[in-house]
């Protein structure tokens, strides 16, 4: 399939042919596009990567969302208007195809909270830890954040149904506006808000839960924050 | 800033999260500003999520493995 997309590509950027979308009196030159797009993508391996990992948990499957989506770019890149946004471009392809074609071909659930998660609704991880007595001796809810290992986090975020973990991965980890997510997911502004209230609150439920567990909350905060 | 433009505690955390994804609009903004700068208890919890988002994004710092490197190479070079 990507030779056939590497074809089109080449034939929609010869000379003489249409350039529409691309910076006025630029001139076209596949050579130029070939080498601005090899030199984007090892630019930016790493954070695709990262971001494909986090949306599918899969490094066999991360590496084939990234490769599919650099051959969607290469086919497409006549479209980008500002080559200055390549990487916000690359990445809105990127969730879309993980969004769309890719989990919709390979149909997996979308996945929901469970009844407890979804009531959870208003979870503080903060609210659980903040002392205010302590406002100038201590900071326990810092000092949480500090003891948290990447690993704890990793585990929390990868708990959450995918339409949830979506969100916070989009807005969270890519800077994505709510209408964006919007745009992406094709569901309304007040959904993205919503859901991502939900996953939030669900991540903060699951990072106590495993502070709780290895002991990184003391026995006075854990008590006092359960009578929150 | 009139008592009128004041916000409390309660409307702060109520509009945080939207505030801190840069989700609301200029007045509230404004409003919000003002309370954190005064208020150390909403401060802090608007400290302590913007640094759990920190190393949220920390998450998605990740070093592709060989063998994709390899892979995009050998489709970069049929382009």
């Amino acid at each position: 399939m990507w030779r056939a997309v590497a074809l089109e590509r080449s034939r929609a950027s010869a000379p003489g042919l249409d350039s529409a979308g691309r910076t006025a009196g630029f001139p076209v030159n596949p050579a130029d596009d070939r080498a601005f797009f090899c030199g984007e993508i090892g630019r930016l391996t790493n954070r695709l990567y990262g971001t494909a990992l986090r949306l599918t948990r899969n490094t066999a499957q991360a590496e084939d969302l990234v490769s599919e989506t650099v051959v969607k770019a290469w086919a497409s890149l006549g479209q980008l208007t500002d080559r200055a946004c390549f990487e916000k471009w690359i990445l809105r392809i990127l969730a879309n195809t993980f969004i769309s074609g890719w989990r919709r071909a390979r149909e997996e659930p979308v996945g929901t909270l469970t009844e407890e998660e979804d009531e959870e609704d208003g979870f503080s991880l903060f609210d659980r830890l903040h002392q205010p007595f302590l406002l100038w001796w201590g900071n326990p809810e810092q000092e949480l954040i500090n003891k948290l290992l990447r690993e704890d986090l990793d585990r929390a975020l990868n708990a959450l149904p995918d339409c949830y973990r979506t969100v916070v991965v989009l807005v969270d980890m890519e800077g994505y506006s709510y209408a964006e997510v919007a745009s992406v997911l094709e569901v309304p502004v007040g959904t993205v808000r919503s859901r991502l209230n939900r996953a939030r609150a669900s991540l903060q439920r699951a990072l106590w839960n495993q502070a709780r567990a290895a002991g990184l909350v003391d026995t006075g905060q854990e008590q006092e924050g359960e009578r929150r | 800033m009139t008592e009128r433009d004041r916000i409390d505690c309660e409307e702060v955390v109520a509009h945080l999260l939207d505030y801190l994804d840069g989700e609301i609009d200029a007045e509230k903004r404004v409003q919000i500003d003002r309370h954190l700068e005064e208020c150390r208890g909403c401060y802090s919890r608007a400290e302590f999520e913007r640094e759990l988002r920190r190393r949220l994004r920390e998450l998605g710092k990740e070093s592709a493995p060989e063998t994709l490197r390899r892979r995009l190479k050998a489709l970069l070079d049929e382009f």
